[in-house]
């Protein structure tokens, strides 16, 4: 069993969901709540990832922030080695690969939240930050939630541009997808089928737990 | 001076006419003003500039001496920042919190003693006080109404802002709280900005009428005045052919009813039960002209004496207006008013039928 690989997966998937609820929040609200006209062009750009070979993307962070770029010797100096083959150019990779899983969920169920509901709690006077923390959290989180599973999901079963942009260091780079493909070239057939059989059942645990919450959520709402 | 509210509201839209709506009134004095007109004609905008939820695109907005929005100095307070108690049009109760929650949620900076106090207090007085406890999606309309009112009212706002207040409730139900709304808001001691395009509503909740027509505020007074002079041919349009005088109710035996306006005294048929204030409401169309000289035998209850103080020409049909006490607007084919030769002067019986006298009660 590749422990290391399993760790190292689940670091990365988890960093790579907080980064998005961070980043990815006020991203979606902006979009759900914006009247700018180019706004289909940002909603392109976040929807790239969706079509885009994970290849593309890698060779693009490659290019943008290798050490040759000046993106590339920012990054250096605040992350004190280089961009590639590093865990921290791993976690960047993820989080611009993973960001529609995450934006589009999100955006929809701000979207969903009655503006009306947000206009009533600012005439009873509370703030901005204070509205989304008790009126549009509340009733967004199932959309919220999915998108930090689907996030999570997608970062746990990437390969292509773990392998572009990370390698294949072990402890380093080296997540669970990579190491699967290692097994498979070896010819492990065993290890392979206990790492894929493993991130199978995480993977449907996950997302049978996300979608019966959301079921009861709902009922919750319908005073049921 | 004065305590009082004064506007000027400039909003451009892509798709229909620009809002641009004038007006000022006290604030101290008659507590309920009715934001009249017909759908499309701005009312809403006015309203959501008002509680500040939408930036006019010019002019200003003074309430009580202070700046809300001034856009020549670029002045803009915020809709958490006005105190102001908006009620929405379909209540917008926050689904996820208990009754109890949605009454205090505005009362976060008070202590948790004191918030449920104030929430009790509120409850106690809505009669919403058996609800606290339940969920949103078990109340009935008239409930969600009254909760929504507790919760604007929590935070003791300066002023209240109702969106049609009445029109996501059923028919009887609405007759029902036509009078209780009224009531409550007159015992709130917040002056009121309600927005609705249903006369009868305008005169079962308001004190003074604001009627809006194309965006433009057109005339603001009392609203039987405003009911009975319309200042102009559109606001008459809108607010309709109306006579309405404040009148005073009794009872009268088989289900008729003694309407005292003014001078005059009427019948009309009991509309249940009500007594005292109330206005009654004579459309033109339903007031027959007679000679004065010709008395006959007739099965309308209602014969005023009087003598015509003015005639208008409109088109095919004549306005008249008869002095009997109570000045009483008919309106005539030309045929009948050459007949009777309707000029000021003339003296005439104005008849009314008793079902034709509407009452619509003021505050139960």
């Amino acid at each position: 069993m590749d422990l290391a690989a399993l760790a190292l997966s689940a670091k990365l998937a988890s960093l790579t969901t907080l980064a998005l609820l961070v980043l990815g929040l006020p991203l979606a609200s902006w979009l759900a709540g914006t009247r700018f006209r180019g706004r289909f062009l940002i909603e392109a750009v976040v929807a790239l990832p969706l079509v885009l070979p994970p290849t593309v993307l890698g060779f693009y962070l490659l290019v943008g922030l290798g050490p040759r770029s000046p993106a590339g010797h920012a990054f250096e100096a605040v992350a004190g080695h280089p961009f590639p083959f590093s865990f921290t150019g791993l976690l960047v990779a993820s989080v611009l690969y993973s960001l529609p899983f995450a934006v589009q969920p999100f955006t929809a169920a701000l979207a969903g939240v009655d503006r009306r509901l947000v206009e009533a709690a600012h005439t009873l006077g509370v703030s901005r930050l204070g509205t989304f923390a008790r009126v549009t959290l509340p009733l967004a989180w199932p959309g919220i939630l999915a998108g930090a599973v689907l996030a999570f999901a997608h970062t746990l079963g990437e390969f292509g541009v773990v392998l572009m942009v990370g390698g294949n260091i072990p402890g380093r780079t080296r997540t669970l997808s990579v190491a699967i493909f290692d097994h498979v070239e070896a010819l492990e057939y065993g290890a392979a089928h206990r790492t894929a059989g493993l991130l199978l059942g995480v993977s449907f645990v996950v997302l049978a737990a996300v979608y019966g919450l959301q079921r009861q959520a709902f009922f919750r709402w319908n005073g049921r | 001076m004065e305590r009082s509210l004064s506007f000027e509201i400039v909003r451009r839209f892509a798709r229909g006419p620009t809002v641009e709506a004038r007006a000022a009134w006290p604030l101290s004095g008659d507590p309920v003003t009715v934001l009249f007109g017909p759908s499309g004609s701005g009312k809403t905008t006015v309203l959501r500039a008002l509680a500040g939820l939408d930036r006019p695109d010019a002019g200003a907005i003074s309430f009580d001496g202070e700046a809300w929005f001034d856009a020549a100095r670029g002045v803009f307070v915020t809709p958490q920042a006005r105190g102001v108690g908006l009620l929405f049009q379909e209540y917008a109760i926050f689904p996820h919190l208990s009754v109890s929650a949605n009454v205090g949620f505005g009362l976060h900076r008070l202590g948790r003693a004191e918030r449920e106090g104030r929430v009790a207090e509120l409850a106690e007085r809505l009669g919403i006080a058996e609800l606290l406890h339940r969920r949103p999606a078990e109340l009935s309309g008239g409930q969600r109404q009254r909760v929504a009112l507790a919760r604007a009212l929590a935070p003791r706002p300066r002023l209240l802002l109702l969106d049609e207040p009445l029109s996501a409730l059923d028919a009887p139900t609405r007759e029902a709280l036509r009078a209780e709304l009224r009531h409550l808001l007159e015992s709130s001691g917040v002056p009121a900005v309600v927005v609705t395009h249903d006369r009868t509503e305008a005169l079962a909740l308001g004190d003074r009428l604001a009627v809006l027509v194309e965006g433009r505020i057109r005339q603001v007074g009392p609203v039987h005045e405003v009911f009975s002079a319309p200042a102009d041919v559109e606001v008459a349009r809108v607010v309709g052919t109306e006579n309405v005088f404040p009148a005073h109710l009794s009872r009268l035996p088989d289900g008729l009813a003694l309407v005292r306006a003014g001078a005059a005294e009427l019948v009309a048929v009991d509309p249940g039960a009500v007594e005292g204030d109330a206005y009654a409401c004579i459309r033109a169309e339903d007031v027959v002209l007679e000679p004065a000289e010709d008395a006959h035998l007739s099965s309308a209850r209602n014969r005023l004496a009087g003598s015509v103080v003015s005639r208008r020409d409109e088109g095919p049909l004549v306005r008249v207006a008869v002095d009997c006490g109570i000045r009483l607007v008919a309106l005539v084919t030309r045929a009948s008013a050459e007949r009777l030769e309707l000029a000021p002067g003339r003296r005439v019986l104005a008849v009314v039928k008793a079902p034709n006298v509407r009452i619509v009660p003021r505050a139960g």
